[in-house]
């Protein structure tokens, strides 16, 4: 059954990928989506065999490298960490297939989308089911290959092209960092395999490694480049450029990588490594510096962005901070209980802004909507669930997985829990303004734009149907869990797929904050829905002059605090100028000037001189250097031997 | 055991097929027609019975198999052949390559076709008899005679810039071989035969070691090629024709990697020793600067030219690591890349049939034309950067994480390489594939034909099987491997206990 979650996708993907041509787009569409239904119920009852009836597995599939005493394996590692995973990618990507019919219908290359949405499907699933670090690498890398293909599946756009290859890129240098990781481990216990490394883990407890010349910890080394990793894959702080990027991409694939599943990989990957991360508390201090930074930072910038998809892309971000500060606290389950909520809510609104940019014919910026609640209505709705989930409205799952987030950190002994706190609860604020900012303008007051207004349309059943379920979701997805994530059942749900180190009793601490910190991420979700209505509602003309008063914050926040100038100008420009030097200077007039033609013609010169015979030159440059190479090297070796 | 000579019936099966071609008069489409085919069943017959050398091969030991041996030159050397896991998987990998080198040069060669068939097939012997030599003599003669057929192949059949090109991978390969000569030379005077397996027992005094290393060195970094004696292979690249920059990029590079493990390693374990540093110097900056440099490039083969000498450099980087995943890494990555490296300039050799040029700015959007293309590029491009799931990501892996335990600053500085590859060939990837297809000269662009899906098709199958499943590359060469490793130690370990030894008796 585990071969078939994972395997069906990969199917569906060659059916499409291969015939996709020969069968039509239709069957191409049909046939990857009923493979990704078929999945995602076979993994809802992997989850209850798993979660609930306490069956893990290990399967090996085959053997895939071998060399020396390195043995690595195709293998799938099910247990319950494993199938909550499981449970989100395929149902998120079986409803974003069947939206992808309707929101793709006009696109001539739907066989191929269909193949990648699927590709990206498989794997997701063979990184979730990893049972060694090799295997995560290979569902690591392709799932960025997936997202590169489908941020740039409208390859004639120059801006998606570009887009592409940063996400692939800035995905690589996070990768650099993971790589490094597994070297690391390997060096230490001599195998790359979970059971393996977490078994040893504990005897690495002190021991060092000399990197260039630093005695660092080596837990606390290795920790911190496979956070690098997953710091890019989650684009968290200094990693992240490449995310608002990624919305050039199809609004689908937005929703299925850009939200749900791939960027909460770093997550899962820093939870599935708790044995590891529990022993290296510095780390964690790391994991929750940046978790924090993230949460405010993509905050900051959500709140003046124009272009509808980019508001969610950077609540994305910010999201993906709070379940780092979850995991640097300790609180893995906590933190795998947002990815799982987070997962059915930010699809949602992802989907139902691919609703309102194909309601309005591909204008994706929130200026030139408004008034769409008429009409749109359902897709309007819908929105306005996600966004209660989102920004934490009580009994919607938002408001469960996130506040427990917040508890935790504060609950936190990490000397930098207290930062995690204060980041999540000023974020939660800014969050819950900049969502209500885009329902306003989206869909309230008047329309700015008549034309596309008197052309909108409701999006057809086959959108709106999995927009109902993942609103369904973004309900149901929190009370009924939370015994299980962050109550009192983890450890019975969880058992041996998380690790909480001697002495971590985050989980029981969380449950006995102060009241007043229970009751802080509803006033603040509050307080952020009264100051949107106040500034987009009543008052439309209070932003406008606020921006003006502050054009220089204005302008940092809109420009994403100049990130990509400052990389620009620190890596991209330094390596070009690099590359051209050291083609132009080095190979061209150090090596070449110096060696062959500067040899050549010197060579020339001489038998010009000395010789004035009138034969081919390749003799006598091959002479020249032949004679005097071997008096050379005939002198050296007999002086050498004595 | 065979009862007949195969190892040598493989080897020089190509000539049979140069004595037909021989035998061919005339020049018209007919005779070219007839030197085509004749050189394709060659190749592919020379194949099969390659294949036989895999079925027969027992790869539980690292003893030297197919073993011929005979009198040659009045005793002073012998004719003595034999392959072990370290050389098996390069000869298959030429023997599989020519036949794609001659389907490729089935349209885009119309000039002196017989000739051209001939070249090839010549230095198809050549390059098997490299691998399979187990006489010093024997090796130079294969090693450098192979240098001829290259010379006129770019020479003769090349780009514009021919002449200046081959002259340059003559001048660099010929100061390379001729201290290896005089090294040659030296090794014979002291250990008195010039027996391959002999030599490897030999255990030769340091300091001539030292020096010994060191002419060969400069013949392999030169074939490599490492930096800084890589800069004839961009040229020579750029002017070749396809099929011999297939075969340069496939096989020669590989001839390089292949000393290092048979004479460098075996022979002088002391002077690998000492010069690894110096190698894993080379090596990274060959890596870092090579891809940068590729970042510039305008010229698609000079840009996959250059990306070679980067991925070669993982494969010394491993090598000198001298642990199992090194070197084991190191003959895969070398296999690896003889497949995407070639598959990569074949598909540039596509575009180059139809457009005439290598500019990469004279083209852009291909995949609207040319969906299959698209396809089987992406597939070699993301081997090419190391996309786990292709054969270049266990290479790449293999010698990494081999390094990693032995020096941590080389193998951290070399995985930056992963980061500019994957900028460099998405790049390219871009400029040529994607985008709108604007320029009117392309509006009409076709499609792979038929031909050139029979050559793409296996490759791209290959390269993912090797990915998921590189065991039979692995598999076939450990043995020999961990032999290799296990001498290195001891001759290694030995001179540091005797060292030891020395000081506490001072």
């Amino acid at each position: 059954m585990y071969q078939a979650i994972v395997f069906l996708p990969l199917i569906g993907c060659l059916i499409a990928g291969l015939f996709g041509r020969v069968i039509g787009p239709r069957p191409s569409e049909l046939v990857t989506t009923l493979l990704l239904f078929a999945s995602m119920v076979l993994s809802w009852i992997a989850l209850a065999q798993v979660g609930f009836g306490h069956h893990d597995e290990r399967i090996v599939l085959m053997n895939w490298m071998t060399s020396g005493n390195l043995k690595v394996d195709w293998a799938l590692r099910i247990d319950t960490l494993t199938t909550v995973m499981l449970v989100v990618v395929t149902t998120v990507s079986a409803l974003v297939h069947l939206y992808s019919i309707g929101y793709m219908h006009e696109d001539p290359h739907r066989p191929r989308f269909f193949a990648y949405l699927s590709l990206f499907t498989f794997a997701m699933l063979a990184l979730v089911t990893a049972d060694n670090l090799a295997q995560l690498f290979f569902g690591w890398e392709g799932v960025g290959l997936a997202s590169y293909l489908l941020i740039g599946f409208w390859y004639h756009k120059p801006e998606a092209n570009a887009a592409a290859i940063k996400a692939f890129v800035v995905n690589r240098v996070g990768d650099f960092g993971f790589a490094i990781g597994i070297f690391a481990i390997f060096m230490m216990t001599g195998s790359i395999d979970f059971d393996i490394i977490f078994a040893q883990a504990p005897a690495l407890v002190g021991k060092t490694i000399n990197f260039f010349g630093w005695q660092a910890d080596a837990l606390t080394l290795i920790c911190l480049f496979l956070f690098m990793g997953a710091m890019g894959k989650s684009a968290q702080f200094l990693l992240h450029t490449w995310l608002p990027d990624a919305m050039e991409g199809p609004t689908p694939v937005s929703a299925l990588i850009h939200a749900a599943t791939m960027v909460t990989a770093g997550v899962f990957m820093v939870a599935r490594l708790s044995p590891l991360f529990e022993l290296a508390p510095t780390a964690q201090t790391v994991v929750i510096f940046f978790g924090a930074t993230t949460a405010l930072f993509a905050a900051t910038i959500g709140l003046v962005q124009n272009d509808i998809k980019r508001i969610v892309a950077y609540s994305t971000c910010s999201q993906l901070g709070y379940m780092f500060v979850a995991m640097g606290v300790g609180a893995y389950s906590v933190g795998m209980y947002h990815l799982f909520t987070h997962a059915f809510f930010k699809a949602l609104l992802f989907l139902g802004s691919g609703s309102v940019i194909h309601a309005m014919h591909h204008e994706q910026d929130i200026r030139h909507m408004g008034g769409l609640k008429s009409k749109i209505p359902f897709t309007y709705w819908m929105m306005v669930i996600g966004t209660l989930a989102l920004t934490g409205f009580p009994f919607t799952a938002g408001y469960f997985s996130k506040d427990a987030i917040i508890e935790a950190a504060y609950a936190g002994k990490n000397p930098m829990a207290i930062y995690g706190f204060v980041c999540t609860v000023a974020a939660a604020l800014l969050t819950s303004f900049y969502s209500w900012r885009l329902i306003f303008k989206t869909f309230h007051g008047k329309p700015h734009d008549h034309h596309h207004y008197d052309g909108a349309h409701e999006s057809p059943y086959v959108m709106l149907v999995p927009l109902g379920a993942l609103a369904a979701g973004s309900i149901l997805a929190g009370w009924p869990f939370y015994e299980y994530f962050a109550g009192h059942h983890v450890a019975d749900f969880f058992r041996a797929s998380l690790t909480f180190a001697q002495g971590n009793t985050i989980l029981d601490d969380m449950h006995h904050v102060p009241k007043a910190v229970v009751f802080t991420p509803t006033v603040m979700m509050a307080l952020g829905f009264l100051l949107a209505y106040q500034f987009y509602i009543r008052r439309p003309d209070i932003p406008v002059s606020l921006a003006q008063q502050h054009s220089v914050l204005y302008r940092f926040l809109l420009n994403k605090w100049y990130f990509d100038e400052l990389y620009d100008f620190i890596f991209v420009r330094p390596a070009k100028w690099l590359g051209y030097t050291l083609w132009k200077r080095g190979d061209g007039w150090l090596i070449d000037g110096f060696g062959p033609d500067g040899v050549s013609a010197r060579v020339l010169d001489v038998t010009r001189n000395v010789v004035r015979l009138q034969t081919g030159y390749l003799y006598h440059y091959a002479f020249s250097m032949l004679i005097g190479a071997a008096l050379l090297i005939t002198w050296f070796m007999f002086a050498g031997a004595h | 055991m065979a009862s007949w000579p195969i190892l040598s019936v493989t080897t020089f099966l190509p000539l049979v097929g140069v004595l037909f071609l021989m035998a061919l008069r005339g020049d018209d489409e007919a005779a070219k027609r007839n030197a085509r085919w004749v050189a394709l069943w060659t190749t592919l017959v020379t194949f099969a019975l390659s294949l036989m050398l895999v079925w027969r091969f027992d790869p539980s030991t690292a003893d030297f198999q197919f073993v011929e041996k005979a009198r040659w030159l009045g005793g002073y050397a012998s004719y003595h052949m034999g392959v072990d896991g370290i050389s098996l998987p390069l000869i298959i990998l030429t023997t599989a390559i020519m036949p794609f080198c001659i389907i490729a040069s089935w349209e885009s060669v119309q000039k002196r076709v017989k000739e051209y068939m001939i070249a090839f097939l010549v230095l198809e012997t050549l390059m098997i008899g490299t691998f399979s030599a187990l006489d010093l003599v024997l090796f130079y003669l294969f090693f450098e005679a192979g240098l001829i057929p290259m010379f006129l192949i770019i020479g003769i059949w090349g780009g514009t810039r021919r002449v200046y090109a081959s002259f340059k991978f003559f001048l660099y390969t010929l100061a390379g071989s001729v201290l290896m000569l005089l090294a040659i030379m030296a090794m014979y005077w002291n250990a008195g035969t010039t027996d391959i397996p002999a030599l490897m027992k030999h255990g030769f005094p340091h300091g001539l070691q030292t020096w010994a290393w060191l002419a060969f060195f400069a013949s392999f970094a030169v074939k490599m090629p490492m930096w800084p004696v890589h800069t004839w292979l961009p040229d020579a690249h750029v002017e070749a024709p396809t099929a011999g920059s297939v075969i340069l990029a496939a096989i020669l590079l590989k001839m390089g990697g292949y000393g290092f493990l048979r004479f460098s390693l075996p022979m002088f374990p002391l002077a690998s020793a000492d010069f690894a540093p110096l190698v894993f110097a080379l090596s990274v900056v060959a890596i870092i600067y090579t891809s940068l440099v590729a970042l510039m490039q305008e010229d698609i083969k000079k840009l996959i030219a250059y990306s070679s000498v980067a991925h070669m450099g993982f494969v010394t980087m491993g090598i000198f690591a001298v642990t199992s995943q090194g070197v084991g890494g190191g003959i895969f990555q070398m296999v690896s890349h003889g497949i995407v490296s070639g598959a990569l300039f074949l598909c540039v050799g596509v575009v180059y049939d139809r457009m005439h040029t290598r500019e990469i700015a004279a083209y852009g959007g291909l995949v609207e034309r040319m969906p299959l293309y698209a396809a089987a590029f992406m597939v070699f491009t993301m081997a090419n950067v190391g996309l786990p799931g292709t054969s270049g990501f266990v290479g790449e892996f293999l010698t990494l994480i081999g390094t990693f335990k032995i020096n941590i600053p080389v193998a951290t500085l070399a995985t930056l390489g992963v980061i500019l590859s994957a900028a460099y060939a998405l790049w390219l990837y871009r400029k040529v594939i994607f985008g709108k297809l604007e320029k009117p000269s392309l509006i009409n662009i076709q499609d792979l034909n038929y031909r050139e899906i029979v050559v793409l098709a296996p490759l791209v199958v290959l390269t993912i099987l090797f990915g998921v499943y590189p065991k039979p590359v692995l598999d076939m060469s450990s043995v020999s491997v961990e032999a290799l490793i296990a001498n290195y130690n001891q001759a290694v370990g030995g001179k540091k206990t005797a060292a030891i030894q020395f000081l506490v008796r001072d």
